[in-house]
């Protein structure tokens, strides 16, 4: 992507103006650069897109370079959750129940058609939850079908910039 | 055996079943109560070893529920294909095979999931895929309405 894309700020000013912190401290931003370049996912992947989230962790896209350094598999020491794949109504409870279970300050990205919307089953489909946020608060979404490993890549750059904006000590979470 | 000798072989066995030609395997229609001593023949006898259930469906016809078997044997190679219909939607009910051949357990079980239809002597008879709370019915009848789809 390009540089001026990355450092464009318009919508970290929407997000601002919406709500999120503006008052950063020097300590604040340190911990807020701390956090975010650390974020452990829970290990979740249901269908395709779990793939090529494991593409983009493999060795030609790694992610561990942006800090996603390993995958915790008990949701109790995770940070994120990319939900990766097709949510059915027989799986949404489990999933509700593991985002239930992580320790704040927690986080959720989207990934790929189905979590964001329902994808290629939102029509006439009998047990396809249609998109993640039905059930959950979504902080990124990355569209694709599956979302290229450079995609994800740029999801996961985004929540880092939205986990900067932060004020740790005043962190306002929207509850559903 | 090609399949003269397989259709004089089953018309011998059971004389009502309606047999169809000219598809890829043979078929036979056969009446749901003679449906498991058929099978338990075809199975074990030393001329036709049909071993191998390499499918297990139902279909909703606008009327009619069906389950079809197809069969293939891996001593002579060659394959056939059993019907069983039943015009009752409310309680449709079959004898199992999974005595006969015991991946039908399984299969049994997710017909049962997504048509309704129960198989008598069954040591399992429950959903396999779907969730009770929250689907309710059969949804792969043809008459089968669900307040939340989108349609398109």
């Amino acid at each position: 992507m390009k540089y001026e894309d990355f450092k464009d700020n318009e919508t970290l000013k929407l997000f601002e103006q919406s709500g999120g912190n503006i008052l950063l401290t020097t300590v604040d931003a340190v911990i807020n650069w701390g956090r975010s370049n650390s974020v452990w996912p829970l290990t979740f992947a249901t269908s395709c897109c779990g793939i090529e989230m494991m593409a983009t962790g493999a060795s030609r896209h790694d992610f561990a370079r942006f800090g996603i350094e390993v995958y915790r598999a008990s949701p109790r020491q995770a940070d994120v959750i990319v939900i990766a794949g097709t949510i059915v109504r027989k799986m949404a409870p489990v999933l509700k129940r593991l985002y239930d279970q992580m320790s704040e300050p927690k986080y959720i990205v989207a990934m790929g058609a189905c979590a964001v919307s329902g994808g290629p089953f939102y029509y006439n489909s009998y047990s396809v939850v249609r998109g993640v946020d039905e059930i959950l608060p979504v902080d990124v979404y990355i569209p694709g079908c599956p979302p290229r490993p450079e995609a994800l890549l740029y999801g996961i750059m985004q929540l880092q910039r939205k986990i900067q904006k932060e004020s740790f000590v005043n962190r306002k979470k929207i509850q559903k | 055996m090609n399949n003269e000798e397989l259709k004089n072989r089953v018309l011998t066995l059971v004389p009502e079943s309606i047999i169809t030609e000219n598809k890829q395997f043979l078929t036979v229609i056969v009446p749901p109560d003679k449906l498991h001593k058929l099978a338990e023949e075809l199975r074990y006898s030393e001329d036709t070893v049909f071993d191998y259930l390499f499918c297990l469906s139902g279909v909703d016809l606008k009327d009619t529920l069906m389950v079809v078997y197809h069969l293939t044997s891996t001593v002579y190679y060659h394959d056939i294909v059993l019907k069983v219909n039943t015009t009752d939607r409310i309680n449709p009910q079959f004898d199992t095979v999974s005595d006969i051949w015991r991946t039908a357990d399984f299969n049994e079980r997710e017909v049962y999931d997504f048509f309704g239809i129960k198989f008598n002597n069954h040591p399992d008879m429950r959903r396999i895929f779907l969730d009770e709370t929250t689907i309710k019915g059969f949804p792969f009848r043809k008459d089968y309405v669900d307040k939340n789809i989108i349609e398109r």
